[in-house]
Formats: structure tokens, C-alpha cells, sequence
């Protein structure tokens, strides 16, 4: 099952959002190759009848009561924009659409 | 658009094609705060000043559910027959797009709340169609984007946008039918109808306004067509936020016809989303779903399962509210109504107006006659629905009242009610200020009657004579010299009374 | 001035309580340490000088006004740049990061300054808590102060190496694979990762959700102990905060004894990789436990081999999705915005400046493991293992009511040793990533240097999950004993600076 390549690398950088440099492509490819080889081990239990477990706590249903709280101020929300417009936060044209 | 499409003409589609749909419904709850924050959800307010670190995505903010989205999700999962699920998750659907704070979306993946359900809704003609229900799950809605410096506010051509994430983290539920085969020529009805019924059953429930002008409603049209109903599902298309009852119809309409005339000139149809455009009800062309779409869906880390206790469930179902579709049936009967009246009521949105003004002590005959009448018909050329009316149930009722006791005719009632809604008050306020009682002075009356006889010697001969069915004429010259506001019918009485002539 | 900062926080909060101390004295006399040091350290990537001063102030007029100070009162503390602040940089390590001032303060920094703790700063730390030497910070790295030219551990090296330099009595970490205890180990100083939901994550950057746990860090077990006590709790903000009450580790911390016990060592923590001095030091340390009046008892764990593998899917998965958000649309660093990209380039280009390489390893790793078609194969078994884990722990603690192991295989490595060979740097957790795996509560204590090359070692203590008392009352215990051997803590053998 290991192994991966420079052009499978490019297509989680793509999905992941990573404009990696081509020399990155490379380093990356080898090093995930290792490091994917290693973690592979966990396909030992694949087959066992064992239910996985995706949390430490056995907790279930934390819910919070439908009562409004105290909002941020719009300054607040947009302390940290790296551009504002209108009060709004301003981002360079979006070209997907959904 | 400009781009030229090609279609079909409807019958000759169905005549090669059947068509196969799926509808995914998403409904904005209408809670206090967002699903995993106390940001208020309120309309209308000011841009981000109603966010939060939760909502925003801040670093280290972490989510909490909120129980009324649960409570929502639950009821909505029970009114329309499904399973409630005894334990699931939220999970992470993975994605990046600016409006969308964390660049994942909360939701729930294959541990829905709701699944397994089915929901009847009734056809113009009367028939029912089961509409399956697939599942039903709780999500969040993104922020929202202006698209600054291209034309009219279009994503193409901008220049940049400017996000307002009031709306990120509002609670969605996405109600996602099982495919529709078998509407054959009535699968745009049947879409339709589905999505109306479904919006009647949100709103009896109480957990949403589901405006789907405001948006609180919003639906995407899946459809494919097959060669016949044995064949394998064709490719779909996915027409995306369709927002009104009519747009899903023509929604429907246009993809059968579009897809029809794509396959019979030997072409396929690509798998892709379709915007649909409200101007010509045409849809065109988004994003090409390929493989590379992977939304690599893990449970929600952050969050712990919900397991709906069981009495709670049975507690939410029988606290149920009768569907709508049961209510109509029992109303109609109550009003001894056609099914295509029922549906004229329904499609003018008069139901609920014409229950509470009958429960305001109106006969519900006359409740129906004003609301489907003179009200509806003044909705109509204001463009809004008959409960949006600036006039309450209990104003109709007492118009109907004084209609009842004779203090008002038809006509003298049609011109209250227009007072009412021309903001002169109540319905005894405008009777007052307008001076609209029916005359009932018998001495004026006999007056007028007297006026009325001489002045038609001929036709009042003829009633002598007999011909009793021209005495019309004479209550209308009386009517005339009264300016309405006398009882047609005490009229007629005095009329023939003077004339010596008997009715039958 | 040096008594000063070699007090332990219990005797600096109660010279401040008794007017021996003032709180502006105490900060004083660690801002001016911080000052003499940290150029050659680097545990702090920013102090807040005024505002820890401030804080100061607040006490000693609480103090002169009467009212009754809390525990800890008047404490200096350094944080780990995880946690947000508002009006002090959170950077998380990160460029991407750099000069974000949040809105908000994290729940752990509010119970800090609702117990008068005064916060000296924010301390340096692995990239998004990435790693195991503190080497991947974007702002450089931080000395051991046992050997500057070696690392203070990962990803909380900032915090121990702070406490080792003596330039805070307590100091804040996360532990999400062993982010505090093999700091604590290499730095001689004590570490614990408290039970997953007992201290809340609510303004805690997000590495690994499921296994990210915030935890004292301190250079004595009592002191530890009484941070701990502040910090925990249960916090509606925080859907997976365990709502019981924190259990008694104050008390366990002043009643400290192993008579009776039985400690579990188990089989899989040794062999190959485990460094000869550690390895020595451990065995000395059950050796004492057994004096103590301890049963030592050997367990099987046969799962924690797969551990490892497990955490490195686990972790990478969940931060590819958590560290999503840094996108350059709403706040922190924007690249390449010339008018000319779009905003999908724009987070492109942002994400590749912003991000180091540990960092971008573990999205894309992540972004491997759950994309569809691989997510049953590695985050799904992956999700199997830490059933089994879950189970060797829960088997293992119906004999034994703590277990011990070394912290971490070997001492402080050289800085730059490990750097470009992740495999080698992802073994010094290979001891304290079960315990996060499985949610539990683990300690780690100084247990004496290793005799080849003079530098700290750690004795991890294991304790099950909402019995993190049980930890303290065995350090302490562990603590008296080799104090008592020693003639002295362990810290003062290490070089001044
Ligand atoms: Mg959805
Ligand atoms: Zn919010």
C-alpha cells in the first residue's frame, strides 16, 4: 500500500492549499514516502473486529441553551483583517463559486 | 446568458426520456443564537456585529451545539416519518471558500439525525405522491460576499469581495430526497409541490419562517433523465438555489428539456452544478463536478456525539402539531370545499387567515368569500400574500358580522374593508367616518320606491302584469337614488308590496 | 535578587501573602532575569513587561487592601504563544501568524488572571506545537539550559527552558503527543498533561482536537500541583471539558507516598532506540519505588507499538483540517495580493510563505490520510489502534494503579541533529503518545542526570484518565526521595547562565 509520488503530493498540496515550490515537491515526495511507509503499520489491525475510536471521552450530548451572548464589536471582528472595506472584510476576487 | 441552448420541446422529452429527480431542500432554523455560538441570528443588522471567535474561525475558538437546533432537527426528522438516530456525530466537510470561516463546514456526514422518511404531497388534481425522504441533517451556513467592481454585483469580472459573516453559523437543516422516479410528465409538479408542502410542514412546525424570498429556504434541483424507467440512472445536474415555488418547477421544466435535447442530438451531459436564472427561467452552466472534489469528511473532534434520549424523541413527536396536509383535509371537509377550492386557498396562502378569522366567530363561508375575494385579489396587486395584509382575522370577522346582521351589504363591506386597509381604522371607524350604513328608514326607503315606480311606469305595468322577475330593474333605479347603502333585498320586498304583486 | 527567582511558586505566594515579598518585587526580579538571559535562551517571544507589572500592582494593592489572595497570587508564569491574549501577540510560532493581537482571551488565560497570576510573557514553542525540539518555530530556536547548544524539547521548549533559566517558577504547555512532558524531561524541570477535558481548550490553538491538552509546567511537584489546580475545571465553552470536579491534586501533591502501590512497568517502553543513561536512571527509579513500599508489577501493552503509526495519522489528519482557517482572508499574514490574484492564489501563496516544513508535512500527510479512498486504511485503522490502546491502558489499570516509564529515549539531542529526518525527531515521543492516544493523565519528574553525558533525564508517571491526583502523590513522594539522595533539587546542578 506505501508509497507515494512527486505528482500525488502536488494534488494534496493543490487540495490542501499550498503553493509548493517545485524543489519542496521533491524534498516533500521522499520524506512522505518514509514517513507514510512507518505509518502504514496501523493496516496490522485493519482487519480486526475492533470499533475505532475518534475521541478520548466518552461524553455525549454537551448542548448549550439557545440564549443569545454578547457578540464581538465589528471593530473587534475585524482587528485582525489584513484588508477591510465597508466594514466588511475585503479579500482579492474569488473566482470558485459554490 | 448569451450562451444558445438548445432544448426540446417538453412533450417530446417525456415522450423519449423518463425523468429521475432529486431535491435538496436547506432550511435556515429560526433559533435565538447560530449553531455553535451565541451569535444572535436576528435579520438585518449591521455587517460582522454579529460574530464571535466561534464564528469567525478565530484561532482556538471551539464550538457548542446548540439544543433548540437539535430539538428542530429532531421535529423536522419526525414530521416527515423518519428514523431518529440514536446516536451520531457532526462531521468536518473540508473545503476552502472565503465565506466559509474555518474552511471546513460543519455538518454531518453518514450519521445523520433524521433518515428513512417519506413525505405525501397532494397534486393539483387531487392525487398523492410519495416523495421519499433520504435523511436529514444539521449544518451551518456560510458568511456572505459582496462581489465589489464587476457588473451588477456578479462574482465574474469583480475586482474583490467584501465578506459580512453575520450569517456564518446560522443552523441549516438539508433535507435531501431519495431519487423521484415515477412523476414521469409531473415531475416538475410533483418538485413543486414537494417543496411547498415541505415548507407548510416547516412552518406548522414552527422551527423556521422558511421564507424563500429571504432566502431562509433554499433548493437545489438534481435531475437526469434515463430512455425508459428500467434503464439506469442517467448523469444529473445539479441546479443550485433555486428560490421560489415556481423557479423549482421551471427549474425542472427546463433541465428535462435541456438534457433531452443534449442526449437525442448523441451528446452527454456533463456532471455539474447549473445556475439557475430567474429572468428566463433558464439555467446555465457552474462548476464541473470531477474527482478532484474531496471534501475528506472526518467526525467533528471538537464536538460530542448527540444520542437522543428516547423519551425525548417520543416526547417531541407527540408534541407534534397536525401536517398540514391532515389539517387541510379536515378543513376542507369542515368548509365543504372542492379540492381545487382547497388548492386555490392554499396557493393564496389564505389557510391560516381564514381559520382565525372564522375562529374570530365568522361563518366560514363568508371568512372564505372575503379572504379569496376582495383581499386576495388586493394582495394580488400589491404583490405580497394576503396575511401580509395590513388587516387582522378579527377586523374580516366583524365586517362579516355587520354583513351578517344587515347593517351591510356586499358592497358596503368591499368598501370597509378598503378603508380598513387604507389605514382608516377599524371596521366600525370606517362605517362611521364614511357614513356607510345600509338605509333602512322606511320612510326614506318608501320614498325612493315611490320615486322608482313613477318614474317607470312601464316596467312597473309589466310587474302588474306578472312579469315579477323585471322588478331587478326597479331595485336597481332605487339602489342608484341610495347610493347603494339600501338592503337590495328589503328593496324588492317594498317594490313588489306596492305593486300588489306576490312572489312565486 | 537570585533568592528570588529560585524561590518555588508555593514560597513566593506565601512571602507575598505574609507582605515578605510585594508582587511588583517578585516580577521584577524575573523581568530582570529574562533580561540577563533569554538573549541566549530565547524562551519568550514576547514579554509583557507593563501588563505583567500592572498585574503586579493589582495584587499588592488587592493585598493592602485586605482582601484574601489566591494560591497562587502574584506568581509570575510564562505561557506558551498558543493560547490567546488579548492585547498581547499570539503567534503560535507561526509566521502566518506574526502580529495577531486577538479579541479574545482563551479560558486558561482568563482563570489565570482571575487567580492573580501574573503573565510574563508568551514563550516559544514548535510551529503549531509541531514538534519535539522547538527547533520549528518560525522566530528561532530556544536553548537548553543544561547545554545551550542543545534542544529544550518540543513542542513546549519555551515554557521548560523559561523554568529551567529560572526565569518563572510555573510556565503553561500543551501536550498533545508529549509537548510538555519531554520538555519537562530534558530540562530536569516537571511536566503534566492532565486528563483530555480537564483543563479547557477554549483560546487554544487548535494542533490536534482530539488530542490537544493544556497542563502545568512548574520545577516542583506541589507547584505544578497548584497551577494545575487553577487551571482546570469544566468550561461550557468547551463541548469535550469534563464536567466533575478536578480532582485532589493539591492535596495529593502535600501527601506525597507510594506505600502500597502497585506501579506498572511496562514491556514495550524499552529496547532498541532508549539511550543506556535513561535507561539506567529508570531502572534506578522503579528500584526506588520498590523502597518506597511500592509493587512493581510488568505489564503487556502490545498495541503501544503501533501507537506511533497511529498518532501520526491521527494528528496530521485533524490539524489539516484545523489549521485550514489560516487563509489570509481574515486575519494574520496575506501574500501576493497585488491586485492581480484571486483569493484562492492569495491563500495559496500565503499558506506556502506562512507555514514551515514540519507544518506543511503534517497538512499534506493529513490531507493524504483522510482523502477518500485511504481514510479506511489509515485514519480509520488508525482509529482502531487507539481502541486497543484505550483497552491495553484500561487492562493494565485494573493491576496496577500507576504506571511508570522513561519520559522520553533519550536526553537533550544537539540543535539542528534531527532537523531534516522526521522520523528520528517524531521518536522522543515514543513513551508519551499513548496517554494522549487514549486520553489519560501522565507526569513527568526530573530522575537524575545521565551518567555519559550530565544531562536531565525524565520518569514519566501514568496515571488513569480523572486520577491525575494519583500522579502527584507518587512525584511527591518520587520528588522527597531523590531531593533527599541528591541533597538538593536537580536544577541546581544545572550551569548558570
Ligand atoms: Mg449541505
Ligand atoms: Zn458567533
Amino acid at each position: 500500500m506505501p508509497g507515494i509520488t512527486r505528482e500525488e503530493v502536488a494534488h494534496l498540496a493543490r487540495l490542501a492549499r499550498l503553493e509548493l515550490k517545485a524543489e519542496e515537491l521533491d524534498h516533500f515526495a521522499g520524506q512522505l514516502d518514509d514517513i507514510i511507509g512507518a505509518v502504514a503499520r496501523v493496516s496490522e489491525v485493519a482487519d480486526q473486529d475492533v470499533p475505532p475510536t475518534s475521541h478520548p471521552l466518552p461524553l455525549t450530548n454537551v448542548m448549550r441553551a439557545d440564549e443569545v451572548r454578547p457578540s464581538l464589536t465589528p471593530e473587534q471582528a475585524l482587528s485582525g483583517a489584513p484588508a477591510q472595506e465597508q466594514q466588511r472584510f475585503k479579500v482579492p476576487q474569488i473566482l470558485g463559486e459554490d | 446568458m448569451t450562451t444558445f441552448t438548445e432544448l426540446l420541446s417538453y412533450e417530446d422529452a417525456l415522450a423519449s426520456f423518463d425523468p429521475v429527480m432529486g431535491l435538496e431542500v436547506h432550511v435556515e432554523l429560526g433559533t435565538r443564537t447560530k449553531m455553535f455560538c451565541g451569535c444572535s441570528t436576528e435579520l438585518g443588522a449591521e455587517p460582522n456585529s454579529q460574530t464571535c471567535p466561534v464564528c469567525l474561525g478565530l484561532p482556538g475558538a471551539l464550538p457548542v451545539v446548540n439544543e433548540i437546533g437539535i430539538e428542530s432537527a429532531i421535529k423536522i426528522g419526525l414530521a416527515l416519518n423518519c428514523e431518529i438516530a440514536e446516536w451520531c456525530r457532526f462531521a468536518r466537510k473540508n473545503y476552502f471558500y472565503p465565506d466559509m470561516p474555518k474552511n471546513f463546514q460543519t455538518s454531518q456526514y453518514d450519521e445523520p439525525i433524521a433518515f428513512n422518511g417519506f413525505l405525501d404531497v397532494q397534486l393539483e388534481d387531487g392525487e398523492i405522491f410519495r416523495v421519499e425522504i433520504e435523511r436529514a441533517h444539521m449544518e451551518e451556513d456560510t458568511g456572505k460576499s459582496l462581489h465589489v467592481g464587476g457588473a451588477t454585483g456578479r462574482i465574474h469580472g469583480a475586482s474583490h469581495s467584501l465578506l459580512d459573516y453575520n450569517r456564518a453559523g446560522i443552523p441549516l437543516i438539508e433535507i435531501v430526497t431519495k431519487p423521484i422516479e415515477g412523476a414521469g410528465e409531473r415531475a416538475p409538479e410533483v418538485a413543486k409541490a414537494y417543496v411547498a408542502e415541505l415548507r407548510e410542514v416547516i412552518k406548522a412546525l414552527g422551527v423556521s419562517e422558511a421564507r424563500m424570498d429571504k432566502g431562509q429556504m433554499r433548493c437545489d434541483v438534481n435531475l437526469s433523465l434515463r430512455p425508459s424507467p428500467e434503464a439506469p440512472l442517467g448523469t444529473r445536474s445539479e441546479t443550485k438555489n433555486v428560490n421560489s415555488l415556481r423557479s423549482v418547477e421551471r427549474a425542472a421544466r427546463y433541465e428535462i428539456q435541456r438534457h433531452a435535447a443534449v442526449l437525442t442530438s448523441g451528446g452527454s451531459i456533463v456532471q455539474e452544478t447549473r445556475h439557475f436564472h430567474e429572468e428566463d427561467g433558464s439555467t446555465t452552466a457552474g462548476r464541473i463536478k470531477d474527482n478532484a472534489e474531496d471534501y475528506r469528511y472526518f467526525p467533528e473532534p471538537d464536538l460530542v456525539p448527540v444520542a437522543p434520549a428516547r423519551t425525548w424523541v417520543e416526547e417531541l413527536r407527540g408534541g407534534l402539531p397536525e401536517m398540514p396536509r391532515t389539517r387541510r383535509n379536515r378543513l376542507r371537509e369542515e368548509w365543504g370545499v372542492t379540492e381545487h377550492d382547497m388548492q386555490s386557498i392554499l396557493n393564496a396562502g389564505a389557510v391560516d387567515s381564514i381559520v382565525a378569522t372564522t375562529e374570530a366567530g365568522a361563518d366560514p363561508a363568508a371568512a372564505r368569500k372575503w379572504w379569496m375575494g376582495e383581499l386576495a385579489r388586493n394582495a394580488n396587486e400589491q404583490g405580497v400574500v394576503v396575511d401580509e395584509l395590513p388587516i387582522t382575522p378579527a377586523q374580516v370577522a366583524r365586517v362579516a358580522a355587520l354583513v351578517a346582521a344587515g347593517e351591510l351589504n356586499d358592497k358596503l363591506a368591499r368598501q370597509v374593508l378598503e378603508g380598513v386597509l387604507a389605514g382608516e381604522g377599524t371596521p366600525d371607524e370606517v362605517v362611521e367616518k364614511r357614513g356607510l350604513k345600509v338605509v333602512s328608514d322606511e320612510g326614506a326607503l318608501g320614498a325612493a320606491v315611490d320615486e322608482a315606480i313613477a318614474g317607470n311606469a312601464a316596467i312597473a305595468d309589466k310587474i302588474r302584469g306578472g312579469k315579477v322577475a323585471a322588478v331587478g330593474a326597479l331595485v336597481g333605479a332605487v339602489m342608484k337614488t341610495t347610493r347603494g347603502q339600501a338592503d337590495a333585498a328589503r328593496v324588492k320586498e317594498l317594490i313588489l308590496e306596492r305593486l300588489g304583486v306576490s312572489e312565486g | 535578587m537570585t533568592d528570588i527567582i529560585r524561590l518555588t511558586a508555593a514560597q513566593t505566594a506565601e512571602k507575598i501573602a505574609s507582605g515578605e515579598l510585594t508582587a511588583v518585587e517578585v516580577t521584577e526580579a524575573h523581568l530582570a532575569r529574562i533580561d540577563a538571559t533569554d538573549e541566549k535562551v530565547h524562551a519568550f517571544l514576547h514579554v509583557d513587561r507593563e501588563g505583567a507589572l500592572a498585574q503586579a500592582r493589582a495584587v499588592d494593592a488587592k493585598r493592602a487592601a485586605g482582601e484574601k489572595l489566591g494560591p497562587l497570587a502574584g506568581v509570575p508564569l510564562a505561557l506558551k504563544d498558543i493560547f490567546t491574549t488579548v492585547g498581547i501577540p499570539t503567534t503560535v510560532g507561526s509566521k502566518i501568524l506574526e502580529g495577531w493581537i486577538p479579541p479574545y482571551d482563551a479560558t486558561l488565560t482568563r482563570k489565570l488572571k482571575e487567580a492573580d497570576v501574573v503573565i510574563l510573557g508568551k514563550t516559544n514553542m514548535d510551529e503549531f506545537a509541531m514538534g519535539s525540539s522547538t527547533e520549528n518555530s518560525a522566530y528561532g530556536p530556544t536553548g537548553n539550559p543544561w547545554d545551550l547548544t542543545r534542544i529544550p524539547g518540543g513542542s513546549g521548549g519555551g515554557s521548560a527552558a523559561a523554568l529551567a533559566a529560572f526565569q518563572a517558577p510555573l510556565a503553561i504547555g500543551t501536550d498533545t503527543g508529549g509537548s510538555i512532558r519531554q520538555p519537562a524531561a530534558v530540562t530536569g524541570t516537571v511536566g503534566v498533561k492532565p486528563t483530555y477535558g480537564g483543563v479547557s481548550r477554549y483560546g487554544m490553538v487548535a494542533f490536534s482536537s482530539s488530542l490537544d491538552q493544556g497542563g502545568p509546567c512548574a520545577r516542583t511537584v506541589l507547584d505544578a500541583a497548584l497551577l494545575h489546580e487553577v487551571i482546570a475545571g469544566h468550561d461550557p465553552m468547551d463541548s469535550t471539558s469534563i464536567d466533575a470536579p478536578v480532582p485532589p491534586v493539591v492535596e495529593a501533591a502535600r501527601n506525597g507516598s507510594v506505600a502500597g502501590m502497585r506501579v506498572g512497568v511496562v514491556k514495550q517502553f524499552a529496547g532498541e532506540g532508549y539511550q543506556a543513561g535513561v535507561v539506567q536512571r529508570f531502572n534506578e527509579s522503579v528500584e526506588l519505588l520498590r523502597e518506597l513500599g511500592a509493587e512493581i508489577v510488568e505489564l503487556d501493552c502490545p498495541s503501544f507499538d503501533l501507537a506511533m503509526a497511529a498518532y501520526y495519522l491521527i494528528a496530521p489528519s485533524e490539524c489539516s483540517s484545523n489549521l485550514a482557517r489560516f487563509d489570509a482572508m481574515r486575519y494574520g499574514l496575506r501574500v501576493g495580493d497585488d491586485g492581480t490574484k484571486s483569493a484562492e492564489d492569495v491563500t495559496a501563496l500565503t499558506r506556502e510563505a506562512g507555514f514551515g516544513d514540519e507544518v506543511k508535512r503534517r497538512i499534506i500527510l493529513g490531507t493524504y490520510a483522510l482523502s477518500s479512498g485511504y481514510y479506511d486504511a489509515y485514519y480509520g485503522s488508525a482509529q482502531k489502534v487507539r481502541t486497543l490502546i484505550t483497552k491495553d491502558f484500561e487492562k493494565s489499570f485494573e493491576q496496577v494503579d500507576v504506571i511508570v516509564s522513561p519520559t522520553t529515549p533519550t536526553t537533550a539531542f544537539p540543535i539542528g541533529e534531527r532537523t531534516d529526518d522526521p522520523l528520528a525527531m517524531y521518536l522522543a515521543d515514543l513513551c508519551t503518545i499513548p496517554t494522549n492516544l487514549a486520553g489519560n493523565s501522565a507526569m513527568s519528574l526530573p530522575c537524575g542526570l545521565a551518567p555519559e553525558d550530565g544531562l536531565p533525564v525524565g520518569l514519566q508517571i501514568i496515571a488513569p484518565a480523572m486520577k491525575d491526583d494519583r500522579l502527584y502523590k507518587v512525584g511527591a513522594a518520587v520528588e522527597a526521595a531523590f531531593i533527599a539522595r541528591w541533597g538538593h533539587p536537580l536544577l541546581e546542578e544545572a550551569p548558570s547562565l
